[in-house]
């Protein structure tokens, strides 16, 4: 604990030191283990200005269990050279002896003893010399003295190889007073406790200051996922404009509703089993309104309400193929055509946001099935200024004020115009959208009033949201290769904020 | 939107005066500036700079021309175009006119019925070609064949050198082995069959190949000599093969469309009657069909439309006065005066713009003249109140309160294999009523999923390096199929959820379930609407570990524990339990 007998006694030795005091010192003098003054230091560190405590590092010799060992009572090779007698000893009972293997090869190069082999009973082992220094255990007690500094280089390194010597490195503390320093150190509380509260007792106890570099717990929680977080905001935006959510919930859909009903001729590229997931079952529509289908057929192939038509002939089998639906305009046809139906004609907004499939070459930015946005207003007298009244207040609250139309070509709305906005990160326009006024051709044979006019535009759910996470692989996003982590480390989304700036590209 | 690249210089030269890169914008009224390359960067771009070291770095200038405008696709028209916009030149008034000899005839037989029955074809004669020019020739028939003709599946052209070819032509169909001749660059006879081998390996070609080849006759045109001029749609006889030099052209183009054919024809002669002689002008061919008739071509037909000044200004939302709008019009082409009471605008709708088929597309021109950047934005007064649709509101309420017990949101693919709803969840893919696509290019794209199942557990196999638990969910439509819908297939809304972790932990499951019910304010028991689980059974799940949910007096799904076959056949390790509910009776 902070506050043991071990760190009072350190602030008192502090407090009648010179400047300060080595940790491992003062373990020595105290004659306990360093591990506890360490624990001392890191205690009073923790109090703030009470010590201050530099770490330093220092190399030391030390003998190891058997260099302790001969530092006492001789080298092997010495303790072999006494134990011969002057009438010598059998050398297999020499070998016998503790030290015997390992002193009698030292002591035979040192030259303090031989080996008469030719003796009667075995090999004997005399004397050579009548006495001898033990320079080995001389050594050993200047290390354990502490004087190795007295040894040179090559002498240590040698006993080091006998492994006798080993070399270690202590990490010290050097320790000083600091500036609240104290020797009346309390022990400080951690957390306020409910007996605390009731006894009042924390009015006089200390608490330990809390680390608010550290992060917090995050809570358990689940997570919605980033792009549908953005769909939301965008129905949000819809509705605050009183746009009514068309229902989309059908993903198949036929030829007629897809295309044809848009006034798209069926020898349309889009139309192409490159572009459109077809389906072989169920490969037909079952039921087609006749009647429409009819006014439909006859504006293809030759024209009518005004206009010249296509000129081609139209084909029933061709617009009851069944697919996966390319846009969700088939949605808007569908409640158009609804419209149409209800007498008198009523002025309405639609929108939706749901899934449409192509069947197109996949990368980095583009999949087989995509949400798209799409908004539609039906009324008298619409213009192409309305249009663009209508694209500049949604784009406003999507925090794109900077916008340009560009002319373009769609078969089912005439005028068509792209929408651009000026990228800041970019530094260029780039395209946020297509829109246009829904053709006559494609409005009329639905029964909608001829001075009926439909404004629409549409744009992707998924490129919006790619560039307010900053996502550059839609794989990441979407689809089951999702990265969880980046779903629960997602913020809100809240369009009309500033984005956050990109995080700064690290050194590779 | 087909991009049309054009040598910066050239344009220039054409326009008679030079352009600042920076100001594309300048360049005029539909075709905008997509961005200006060399021919040389293209071919490194897409070949490497090895290959593009001895091409040329002639500045190209690429441009988006809006896919219905086929008299933008080459420079001649581009030019045009602009140079009437800025008032520079009047739009040429296009002529046909009649050989001073025998017109050239072209007899369709009766056998081109039933696999190409439509042929046009006219005459340029006395044309004068440089090398830009014909460049040019080729290159607009290559960008009409890939636009308007729909990869010649609908119309082919075929321009031959009139002055090798002696008429009348037949256009005739017969048997494959029938059909010999030398084709363009190859220096010696093939039958089709041979030829429709050899082109197998032609990556230009081969693209073409699909239109005729399971047909037991293929079309073909000769001349009264026998001489083949073409096998449309795949390839020219080298016979009459056109060049630099050539002065007289025939063009011949055949096709499955007829209105499509006559304004391929016109919008070839319209551009390159430019190089004739006698400017704009076009001598006429005569087509004989089977049945005897007889008509001329091109037609080049002008037509009349009258569009009210006021209308154009209701519909663009613009207040200009009618000799304004006139002279908008005239400037796209389009010539245009007021007449009658003064509000009246009579329109002339020249062969070339083949797109104004309608007032709108009249009102559109008007407003890309008048610069759809400078039209008022006004709001219009609709008055409406919005209302969300039941379902996905429900849906958005409920995805909220799935994350707030503990669940994160998965969005997974709408399609997916046969093997992901069938094999791996245990049950014969004829037991689900899913539909099926007939032209997936993989497998992932076999069919619509039924179950929303198969989309979490990939996500999980996805995320095995996330700490567990993983507790997920989805609330996103299944189709199945439907007989008594007017396509045929239903989306039904499901919520899903899973829990994935080293115990099966079913109560956690079982603990969500009852949490949705009390969010939908459905109470525990059989009575009054409420609901229970009742053992049951399912493939997908653990024998004993598998309950049906029924509420509101119906069943609704299923929960439980997941089979350790399903666990294994999506690549995963550990227990892992799961419910899935239709929503759609709880609204």
């Amino acid at each position: 604990m902070a506050d043991g007998p071990v760190a009072e006694l350190l602030l008192r030795r502090l407090e009648a030191s010179d400047g300060g005091l080595d940790s491992a010192e003062l373990a020595a003098e105290l004659g306990m283990e360093h591990q506890a003054v360490v624990g001392a230091v890191k205690s009073l560190q923790a109090l703030g200005e009470v010590i201050e405590a530099e770490l330093r590092s220092t190399k030391r010799w030390e003998l190891t269990a058997e260099g302790e060992e001969i530092a006492r009572e001789g080298s092997h090779e010495a303790r072999v050279f006494r134990s011969i007698p002057p009438e010598g000893l059998a050398q297999s009972e020499l070998m016998r002896l503790p030290s015997g293997k390992v002193g009698f090869s030292k002591a035979m190069s040192n030259k303090w003893i031989r080996v008469d082999k030719s003796a009667a009973d075995g090999p004997r082992v005399f004397r050579v010399v009548d006495s001898m220094e033990d320079e080995v255990q001389r050594r050993l007690q200047l290390v354990r003295g502490g004087q190795a500094e007295k040894l040179g280089e090559k002498e240590r390194s040698e006993l080091r190889k006998r492994k006798l010597l080993a070399e270690v490195i202590l990490k010290t503390y050097w320790v000083s007073k600091g500036s609240a320093f104290s020797t009346s150190i309390s022990k400080q509380e951690t957390e306020l406790s409910p007996e605390m509260i009731s006894s009042g007792s924390w009015r006089d106890r200390p608490f330990k200051p809390y680390n608010f570099l550290a992060h917090g717990v995050l809570p358990d929680s689940g997570h919605l996922h980033p792009l549908l977080k953005v769909r939301s905001q965008f129905r949000q935006i819809f509705l605050e404009m009183g746009f009514t959510e068309m229902p989309t919930d059908n993903f198949i859909e036929s030829s007629f509703w897809n295309f044809d009903a848009l006034f798209q001729p069926q020898q349309h590229p889009a139309r192409d089993q490159h572009d459109t997931f077809f389906l072989r079952d169920p490969a037909e529509a079952l039921q087609l309104p006749m009647d429409y289908v009819q006014r439909v057929k006859r504006t293809h192939s030759q024209g009518g309400y005004g206009s010249q038509g296509y000129k081609y002939n139209w084909k029933l089998d061709e617009a009851r193929k069944n697919l996966l639906r390319t846009h969700t305009t088939s949605a808007s046809a569908r409640a158009l055509y609804r419209l149409a139906q209800k007498k008198p004609f009523t002025p309405v907004k639609y929108f939706s946001i749901d899934r449409v499939f192509r069947n197109e070459t996949l990368d980095a930015t583009h999949l087989a099935e995509f949400h798209q946005i799409e908004g539609v207003v039906a009324d008298h007298g619409l213009t192409l200024g309305h249009l663009m009244g209508v694209l500049r207040e949604f784009f406003t609250k999507l925090g794109i004020t900077q916008l340009r139309f560009k002319p373009a070509y769609n078969p089912y709305t005439e005028p068509s115009m792209e929408v651009f906005s000026y990228h800041q990160g970019l530094k260029k326009w780039v395209e946020v959208g297509n829109s246009g006024v829904f053709r006559p051709e494609m409005l009329l044979p639905m029964g909608l009033p001829e001075n009926v006019s439909v404004i629409a535009w549409g744009l992707s759910l998924e490129r919006p949201t790619m560039i307010k996470y900053g996502i550059n692989n839609i794989r990441e996003l979407v689809g089951h290769k999702v990265n969880l982590q980046m779903v629960y480390d997602s913020p809100l989304c809240r369009l009309d904020a500033e984005p956050r700036p990109p995080p700064t590209q690290e050194a590779a | 939107m087909p991009t049309v690249s054009v040598k910066r210089d050239l344009l220039f030269q054409a326009l008679g005066r030079t352009y600042s890169e920076c100001r594309p914008y300048t360049l005029g009224p539909t075709p905008l500036l997509g961005g200006w390359t060399s021919e040389k960067e293209i071919i490194s771009k897409e070949q490497g700079n090895v290959k593009a070291a001895g091409a040329s770095d002639v500045v190209l200038y690429k441009i988006d021309v809006p896919a219905n405008r086929y008299d933008l696709l080459c420079l001649e028209g581009l030019v045009r175009g602009l140079q009437v916009f800025k008032e520079r030149i009047k739009a040429p008034v296009y002529k046909r006119v009649m050989p001073d000899g025998k017109i050239q005839k072209l007899i369709i037989t009766e056998e081109t019925a039933k696999i190409r029955p439509f042929a046009v074809a006219a005459v340029l004669r006395n044309i004068k070609f440089t090398k830009d020019r014909y460049d040019s020739f080729i290159e607009l028939q290559e960008k009409l064949h890939q636009n308007i003709c729909r990869k010649r599946a609908l119309v082919a052209i075929g321009t031959h050198d009139l002055d090798t070819l002696s008429g009348p032509f037949t256009y005739t169909a017969k048997r494959p082995s029938d059909i010999k001749f030398k084709p363009l660059n190859k220096t010696k006879e093939y039958t089709a069959c041979e030829l429709m081998n050899i082109y197998k390996t032609d990556n230009h070609l081969k693209h073409y190949l699909h239109i005729i080849e399971n047909k037991p006759l293929y079309p073909v045109i000769y001349d009264s000599n026998g001489v083949v001029l073409s096998m449309p749609p795949i390839i020219n006889g080298d016979h009459s093969r056109i060049t630099v030099n050539t002065r007289n052209i025939f063009i011949e183009c055949t096709g499955t469309d007829f209105t499509k054919a006559k304004i391929v024809l016109d919008i070839i002669v319209t551009m390159f009657s430019e190089y004739c002689e006698n400017q704009f002008t076009v001598e006429a061919a005569e087509v004989v069909f089977p049945n005897g008739k007889s008509h001329t071509f091109p037609e080049l037909a002008y037509r009349k439309e009258m569009v009210r000044a006021d209308l154009i200004n209701k519909k663009v939302g613009i207040r200009e006065t009618p000799e304004n709008l006139a002279k908008l019009l005239t400037r796209m082409y389009l010539k245009s005066e007021v007449i009658g009471d003064g509000n009246q605008i009579e329109i002339e709708i020249p062969p070339t713009r083949a797109d104004i088929i309608h007032a709108c597309d009249i009102v559109e021109d008007a407003a890309i003249a008048y610069g759809y950047n400078n039209i008022q934005m006004t709001l219009p007064k609709t008055y409406t109140i919005a209302n969300q649709f039941p379902l996905n509101k429900l849906t958005e309420l409920l995805r909220h309160d799935m994350a707030a017990a503990g669940f994160t949101e998965a969005l997974t693919f709408a399609l997916c294999s046969q093997e992901d709803i069938a094999d791996k969840l245990g049950v014969d893919i004829s037991a689900t009523k899913a539909v099926h696509i007939s032209n997936p290019k993989t497998a992932e794209f076999q069919v619509a999923r039924t179950t929303l199942l198969p989309g979490l557990l990939k996500t999980i196999a996805a995320n095995r390096k996330m700490p567990l638990p993983l507790k997920l969910f989805e609330i996103s439509d299944i189709v199945i199929k439907d007989s008594n819908t007017d396509v045929g297939a239903k989306n039904y809304r499901h919520l899903c959820a899973v829990y994935y972790n080293k115990n099966p932990g079913f109560e956690i499951i079982h603990g969500l379930l009852d949490r949705i019910m009390q969010l939908l304010d459905v109470l525990p028991g059989e009575d009054k609407g409420g609901y229970v689980i009742k053992a049951s059974e399912g493939p997908a799940f653990f024998p004993g570990r598998c309950a049906e949910i029924f509420a509101r007096g119906q069943s609704v799904g299923k929960l439980g524990v997941l089979h350790p076959d399903v666990i294994t056949k999506f690549e995963l390790t550990m227990p892992c339990s799961s419910l899935e509910i239709n929503i759609g009776p709880f609204l």
